[in-house]
């Protein structure tokens, strides 16, 4: 219950200003510049966009200035600014396979048309702290090889040619939207996805690691990973085509599982996915691992009542600004609300008196 | 749909989109160099908002909501009537505004002079930055070799 309480403006007022100065830290410090945590704290400028559900590396950076680095405080500020932008419209589908790739790899294939590139990734680093960090360096400029200018098959396609793994056919369906109306269950897997990609890390991690731990297992090999840049390609009203509206950089997972095969399906590979804004390749893995995971019921697997294949759970769960947004208010005041909880506790320890009381006296 | 464009359309379609790719302070800068400056009335003044990128499930299939990208898109028209329109990546009001006039004077009699002096070095140096990430990624590709076993 809500009540309209007045008061504490000027304490309000004065924990914002020392919220600033604080904010800002030691002046003997340089401030840091929105370019600075931008270039150089890109991958958590990168889960600012991906669950802030906002494609602007500069937002990002300042939403993360503003929030003194905390990731879920920035996220909250992206969506709010989010819903102060008026829709154009909505972009034709990326083709991920013309990604300009950074990096793709592949755990099944070893020789996989285009190769397996490694880009730059923190796997085979020893996760030894770097004192030279400390320290200002100048950074050796990365080696260069012939450039690939073709563009990257996807790896799942040479399985497709063998008819081994379940086909993901071409749909034309105008997907639901989350941020137009509110989450329905059962739901269609493009609106999980859109759930997904937005969804918290930590929270889509988690139910990912559940699902390696046992409570549905679903033997997930990474098929193919690749990040990098992708044409955003939109309809223009004005002219009767679609032009590039810009460009976005994508982590893409696809992971090859095994299926036993169902009554109407013979036995042959099923497919995860996970498509995330940025440099987002732990939460690519884990949105791909989840996806499986929820398709239970359209692949006729059994329910194993394991939390992961559980969309009411997963999805209502997985969004960090709601999930904070309830469990913050509880620290704003309930004095009414407690003051009742009191009464009603008084009243009952009352009642329980009285009982015992007479009983005593009969003694 | 592309088989029927119009060879015209393709060409716009082309440079609309490095407009809207190039990063706003360079396009800005560019056009700085630039010595035309025509006058133009606008039809639609820049305005930020926002566009819902889609993707496919699995990467070929049904088509879902990723999340949305900014975008900053104005309307003018020049003197002679040629109307330019900016639909450009990020929130900068003056890049829409060039990309628009840029768009315009791309369909005049100065257009090879834009593209001369404007596009084609934009393109040449968006490209440039496309094979340079192209050559880094070259080089980290995995060369496999096979270890030959001691015993017989």
């Amino acid at each position: 219950m809500y009540v309209a309480v007045k008061g504490g403006e000027k304490a309000i007022e004065n924990a914002h200003s020392w919220l600033a100065e604080e904010r800002r830290g030691s002046t003997d410090v340089a401030e840091l510049s929105i370019a600075q945590i931008r270039e150089q704290l890109s991958l958590a400028v990168n889960r600012v966009m991906a669950e802030g559900s906002l494609f602007d590396p500069d937002l990002a950076a300042l939403a993360i200035k503003q929030a003194r680095g905390d990731l879920i405080e920035a996220i909250f500020l992206i969506r709010a600014y989010r819903t102060t932008l008026p829709r154009f419209g909505c972009s034709n589908p990326v083709a991920t396979a013309e990604m300009a790739c950074d990096r793709r790899i592949s755990a099944t294939f070893k020789d996989a048309p285009g190769g397996q590139v490694l880009g730059p990734t923190f796997d085979y680093t020893h996760r030894l702290l770097d004192f030279k960090l400390a320290a200002e360096g100048e950074v050796p400029d990365a080696p260069k090889g012939a450039p690939r200018d073709e563009p990257t098959p996807h790896i799942t396609e040479f399985l497709q040619g063998e008819g081994i793994i379940q086909d993901e056919p071409e749909g034309d369906e105008t997907p639901d939207d989350l941020t137009r109306q509110p989450m329905e269950f059962p739901s269609k897997r493009p609106l999980r996805l859109q759930s997904l990609t937005r969804g918290d890390e930590g929270f889509v991690l988690g139910m990912a690691y559940s699902t390696q731990r046992g409570y549905a297992r679903n033997h997930a090999f990474v098929g193919e990973l690749r990040i990098g840049k992708v044409a955003v390609e939109m309809d223009i009203p004005e002219l009767d085509f679609a032009i590039d509206i810009g460009e976005v950089e994508l982590t893409e997972c696809e992971t090859v599982n095994q299926f036993k095969g169902s009554k109407t399906e013979p036995p042959q590979f099923t497919r995860g996915y996970g498509l995330v804004f940025g440099q987002s390749e732990r939460k690519s893995i884990a949105m791909a691992l989840v996806d499986r995971a929820l398709r239970w019921k359209e692949l006729g697997e059994d329910n194993l009542g394991a939390p992961a294949q559980d969309e009411e759970f997963v999805l209502s769960h997985a969004d960090n600004i709601q999930a904070t947004g309830f469990l913050e208010h509880i620290k704003l005041p309930h004095y009414v609300d407690f003051q009742s909880e009191l009464e009603l506790v008084r009243k009952l320890r009352r009642e329980a008196e009285e009982r015992i009381t007479p009983k005593e006296a009969a003694e | 749909m592309v088989d029927q464009m119009k060879t015209e359309d393709i060409a716009r379609k082309e440079w609309m989109g490095l407009l809207a790719r190039v990063p706003s302070d360079v396009l800005i800068a560019k056009w700085g160099e630039f010595d035309l400056r025509p006058d133009f009335e606008w039809l639609r003044r820049p305005e930020v908002g926002g566009v819902m990128v889609r993707g496919r499930t699995g990467g070929t299939g049904a088509a879902f909501n990723l999340g949305e990208m900014t975008v900053t898109r104005c309307s003018l028209a020049l003197d002679d009537g040629t109307v330019g329109h900016g639909y450009v990546q990020g929130r900068s009001k003056s890049k829409a505004e060039v990309a628009a006039l840029i768009d315009a004077l791309m369909q005049t009699d100065v257009s090879e002079k834009v593209r001369s002096q404007v596009i084609e070095p934009l393109a040449e140096m968006m490209q440039a930055a496309r094979t340079s990430r192209a050559a880094k990624a070259a080089a980290t590709k995995v060369e496999f070799f096979t270890l030959v076993r001691g015993e017989d």
